[in-house]
């Protein structure tokens, strides 16, 4: 079978030797040197990727075991994908606690990376709302691990990104829903301080916050963006889990000009102009998903492939880092397309290496246009490491050993609990 | 008859299987599963109730055993109250070498892929034509539609199956019963893992929406899924022998 999967920001392009599928909860692991389970592969670097080693693909583990649809609680195998969740939890008046900004993840994925979402400042992160799961490990060994039964090999498992055995299913706490609305307010904002406002002003009243901002502007322009709060729609409406929407996809890699700085401003420039600040009502699937609509989406960004940045610095220093990072950006001459400002919450994360943390987290994509692209990521680190910062392993293809450690400083506590058959490139690269 | 179907599905850990349970699971269908493996056919029964199957109930079966079929089929249909729909899907893909190096081999293949799939299409076809309703839908494949060197004992069976559903059709034709040949090509499951893929390979919910839709239309006939696969087959069979045996197909 073909070896020849790449992560979502289609960089590196490394080679598991094989990929082996597994189809029933109960199977054994293949005993290879080296495995790493693998769903929907949507990681944005090389934590998804085992070069050289055997990917166990858990797509096709995509069972419920259980849901009862009276509690809100269900519980599935690993390879379930947010999406084919949804279609089942929706109609029955229930959504997931916590989601990432894509349906396209499996749920051990989402528990591996510990996601998180619009609603951290209130709900944490994704492995907050796991009441238990299972986890084969390869010395054949299974066990079902409970924040209770189980803390430490819990909170290594939850966002210790597949090195601690694979997970095999997972039972998670659902929020309850009478509609598929959301009630949206779109802000705009000028600044850094004015962002930082609007998100403490909004924590309270609404349940979803999340800011996007044109890091292609200087002058009076700069850290313009558009600020966006919703709750769920409280008054009883239609629970689908798709909007009535068409669907694009891109077919082939961009040619690399076309994100060039040029374009890349002028889209930001545009979203800024045509982003209407105002209320209206939002169907979930376009609110929370709004690039599934487009397949392949990664494509555009050419064969090189992107790379993603997200970082998150305590909120002390929160303005004078998160600022000096939207400098570095407009001074380096690279674009990021997309990039999304987030205050996250206190809600502590259940895990060792979980990413969310209190404070400002900036995520940003740029095409990968080699030396120069990792020149700036570098200067970007060393920002966040200044602050007391972490990079987020989900999103990264290159940061260093350094910047690795200082981002998890329980990392001491949580290399014990990896399996010893279970590794992954990013693992070998920041640590290994 | 779309709502709260009564569905038997034998086989119904295949992957197939599995995708076109799961449909009917999503309407409230009451179901009863088939299959050789019990703690497999627990992970799909678990799945298909917690998606809203009304009812799923578990027989254990060696398919094989033949003399078994009538008291199965009636086990079934007394468990829903009679049956709607019955998709027979169970089946084995042999090793086309070791089939060629023992008959013994081959035989397996054609006891299971033909001889037990006709009768229990046998056994629903005669209670189906009392209550004058049902849809019989049979998994065939495309390999049976030419013999191939490259798996002419698996082709065999399908191929036979193919025309032993083709004159039951046409037996129960004005009845109200419906014989459904389903014909996939190459569908990515556990069957098929050690086989590199293509873009001609197709999912088993891909397969499986072209098999519940055709149901759902009432069809009586053969189906083709994806329907590609109609038009490669023709040219594949259109192929003058002489031609063909050059083939490496």
């Amino acid at each position: 079978m073909s070896a020849d999967r790449l992560s979502w920001g289609r960089f590196p392009r490394e080679r598991a030797a094989r990929v082996h599928s597994l189809h029933w909860p109960a199977e054994p692991l293949p005993r290879d040197a080296s495995i790493l389970a693998r769903g929907c592969g949507s990681s944005y670097g090389d934590s998804c990727l085992n070069a050289g080693g055997t990917l166990v693909d858990t797509t096709r583990l995509d069972r419920l075991v259980a849901f009862d649809r009276g509690a809100g609680v269900v519980r599935c195998e690993a390879g379930v994908t947010l999406e084919a969740l949804l279609e089942v939890i929706v109609p029955a008046g229930w959504f997931l606690p916590v989601t990432p900004g894509t349906r396209r993840v499996t749920v051990g994925g989402a528990v591996a990376n510990d996601v998180h979402g619009k609603n951290h400042h209130r709900a944490g992160t994704f492995g907050a709302h796991v009441s238990a799961l299972g986890l084969a490990r390869s010395d054949g060994s299974r066990s079902v691990i409970a924040p209770g039964s189980d803390p430490a090999r819990f909170a290594a498992t939850v966002g210790g990104l597949g090195l601690t055995g694979l997970i095999t299913w997972v039972e998670l706490a659902l929020r309850p829903l009478v509609s598929s609305s959301l009630d949206v307010e779109t802000v705009r904002f000028h600044g850094v301080d004015e962002f930082l406002a609007l998100s403490s002003e909004s924590a309270e009243r609404f349940e979803h916050t999340v800011a996007w901002v044109d890091t292609t502007a200087r002058g009076a322009g700069f850290a313009r963006g558009l600020f966006m709060r919703a709750n769920h729609a409280p008054r009883p409406g239609p629970l689908t889990a798709r909007a009535r929407s068409r669907r694009l996809s891109i077919p082939f890699d961009f040619p690399a000009f076309a994100l060039s700085r040029p374009t890349v401003r002028a889209f930001n420039a545009l979203h800024f102009g045509l982003g209407r600040a105002g209320r209206g009502t939002a169907h979930l699937e376009p609110f929370f998903y709004p690039l599934d609509a487009i397949g392949s989406w990664n494509r555009m960004y050419g064969r090189r492939g992107f790379v993603q940045h997200q970082s998150v610095v305590p909120m002390a220093p929160a303005r004078e880092a998160v600022t000096a990072l939207l400098e570095a950006i407009t001074a380096s001459g690279e674009a990021s397309f997309l990039s999304v400002l987030k205050v996250f919450g206190d809600r502590p994360s259940p895990g060792m290496l979980s990413f969310p943390r209190p404070g400002v987290t900036l995520a940003l994509d740029f095409p990968m246009r080699g030396e120069r692209t990792l020149a700036l990521l570098d200067r970007l680190d060393a920002i966040v490491m200044e602050a007391g910062g972490a990079i987020y392993p989900a999103k990264d293809a290159r940061m260093s050993r350094e910047t690795f450690r200082r981002s998890f400083p329980r990392l001491g506590e949580f290399v014990p609990h990896v399996d010893p058959a279970f590794s992954s490139s990013f693992w070998r690269r920041v640590h290994g | 008859m779309a709502e709260a179907a009564r569905v038997l599905v034998i086989g119904a850990t295949s992957a197939i299987a599995q995708a076109v349970a799961r449909t009917y699971a999503r309407r409230g269908a009451r179901l009863v599963l088939v299959g050789r493996d019990a703690s497999k056919l627990e992970a799909v029964r678990a799945d298909l109730v917690a998606r809203g199957a009304a009812q799923a109930d578990v027989k254990v079966a060696d398919l094989s055993r033949v003399e078994a079929h009538p008291d199965l089929v009636d086990a079934a249909a007394a468990a829903l109250g009679g049956i709607d729909v019955a998709l027979v899907a169970h089946g084995v893909l042999p090793d086309q070498a070791r089939s060629q190096a023992s008959f013994e081999d081959a035989r397996r293949t054609l006891d299971v892929n033909f001889t037990s799939a006709a009768s229990l299409a046998h056994e629903l076809a005669n209670r189906f034509e009392t209550a004058r309703h049902g849809t019989i839908a049979v998994i065939g494949s495309v390999a049976g539609d030419r013999g191939r060197q490259s798996n002419y004992v698996y082709g065999a069976a399908k191929g036979a199956l193919a025309i032993y559903l083709q004159g039951l059709r046409h037996r129960l034709h004005g009845t109200g019963v419906k014989v459904l040949t389903i014909k996939p090509g190459f569908v990515d499951t556990p069957m098929t893992a050690a086989f590199p893929k293509g873009p001609l390979w197709a999912t088993p919910e891909k397969v499986a929406r072209g098999i519940v839709r055709a149901i759902d239309r009432g069809t009586s006939g053969e189906i083709y899924v994806p329907g590609f696969w109609r038009v490669i087959m023709a040219i594949i069979r259109a192929v003058p022998e002489r031609l063909f045996v050059r083939t490496k197909l």
